[in-house]
C-alpha cells in the first residue's frame, strides 16, 4: 500500500506514523562503508578515532540518516515518495568493538498540506537516551 | 566549482547492497518485479543513495591541495537530499560540486558544498547539500 491523498488528509500533526529500533555493530559499519564508499577510518579503527580526539569508533552519520528514514518508507510504501530529507548530526553514535549501539526512531507528523498532497514527517532519533539527529525532517508526497 | 564527475552507472546489485546496509525492508529496493509493478524501470534506490555520487565529489575536495583537508579529521555536520525523481538501476549519473560556504568556528572549519546530480540526458535527478566539520588539531 502506498500513501494515498485520502490517507494523508486524515493525518494530524503529532501522530506517530512509524517506529523502529536498529542495532548497529562494527559489522554494520563495515557493511555501510563498503556499500557507500565512505572509508573514513574513524568508522572502523579505534586507534585513529582516539588519535583525532574522538571517544572511539562512531557510526557513519549517513548510516544513521539512511536507516532512520526506513520506517517512514515502510509506512509510505514507496521510497520514491520522499521528496526531501535533511538532518543535522548533533551527537555521535559510538559503536563498541564487542557490542552494539541501539538506535531508536520515532516518526511523527510535523505538518500536513492536504491541498498539495504533501506532509513533513519529523524524526526523533536517539541512542543511549540521547538525541543524535537534529532537525531530522522528511518531506513526502501522497499519490 | 569542480569538474563534473565521471559517469556512474547505477547497478542493481549496488542498490541492493546499499539498501541492505541501511536496513531497508522495502521490496522496491530489492525486487525487480515489485519495482516494475509499481511503475519503475528497475529497482529503486533509497533516498540517501545519492551519497554514493556525493562521495566522488568529496574525494575531489580531499584531493584538492588548496583545501588541505585530511579525511580522518572530517565529521559530518549536516546533510540534505532533494530529489527531482527517484534513482533506479540503469541510471547513468554525474555530479557537479559547488562550495557554498566555508566558516571557521572555534578552531574547526565548516564547509558546505552542494552537488547537483544529473542523468545521461542532462535532466536533474537530485541535489545533495552537505556540511562537513573539519576538526582542528585535537
Amino acid at each position: 500500500m502506498t500513501l494515498t491523498k485520502q490517507a494523508l488528509e486524515a493525518l494530524n500533526v503529532g501522530d506517530v506514523v512509524a517506529e523502529r529500533e536498529f542495532s548497529f555493530t562494527r559489522d554494520s559499519l563495515v557493511r555501510y562503508a563498503g556499500a557507500s564508499g565512505d572509508f573514513n577510518t574513524i568508522h572502523y579503527r579505534d586507534d585513529i578515532a582516539v588519535s583525532v580526539g574522538l571517544d572511539g569508533v562512531l557510526a557513519h552519520g549517513m548510516l544513521t540518516m539512511g536507516a532512520a528514514v526506513q520506517p517512514v518508507i515502510d509506512w509510505l510504501g514507496d521510497p520514491a515518495l520522499v521528496d526531501d530529507y535533511q538532518v543535522r548530526f548533533t551527537r555521535p553514535v559510538f559503536v563498541p568493538a564487542d557490542g552494539e549501539a541501539v538506535v531508536s526512531v520515532a516518526a511523527k507528523v510535523g505538518q500536513v498540506d492536504a491541498e498539495a498532497g504533501t506532509a513533513r514527517i519529523d524524526l526523533l532519533v536517539t541512542a543511549a537516551e540521547t538525541t543524535v539527529l537534529g532537525k531530522a525532517q522528511v518531506r513526502v508526497h501522497a499519490v | 566549482m569542480y569538474a563534473k564527475t565521471p559517469s556512474y552507472l547505477v547497478g542493481r546489485e549496488k542498490i541492493r547492497e546499499f539498501s541492505r546496509a541501511v536496513f531497508s525492508t522495502s521490496p522496491l529496493n530489492f525486487d525487480v518485479e515489485a519495482a516494475r509493478a509499481a511503475g519503475y524501470a528497475d529497482v529503486v534506490a533509497p533516498p540517501t543513495f545519492a551519497i554514493v555520487l556525493q562521495q566522488f565529489t568529496l574525494q575531489q575536495l580531499l584531493d584538492d591541495d588548496d583545501a588541505g583537508i585530511e579525511l580522518s579529521h572530517v565529521v559530518h555536520g549536516q546533510q540534505q537530499f532533494t530529489s527531482a525523481r527517484p534513482i533506479v538501476a540503469g541510471d547513468e549519473l554525474t555530479a557537479v560540486q559547488t562550495i557554498a560556504s566555508v566558516k571557521s568556528l572555534g578552531g574547526n572549519s565548516m564547509i558546505t558544498s552542494q552537488s547537483v546530480i544529473e542523468d545521461a540526458a542532462g535532466a536533474h535527478v537530485a541535489t545533495t547539500t552537505s556540511t562537513l566539520v573539519v576538526r582542528g588539531d585535537a
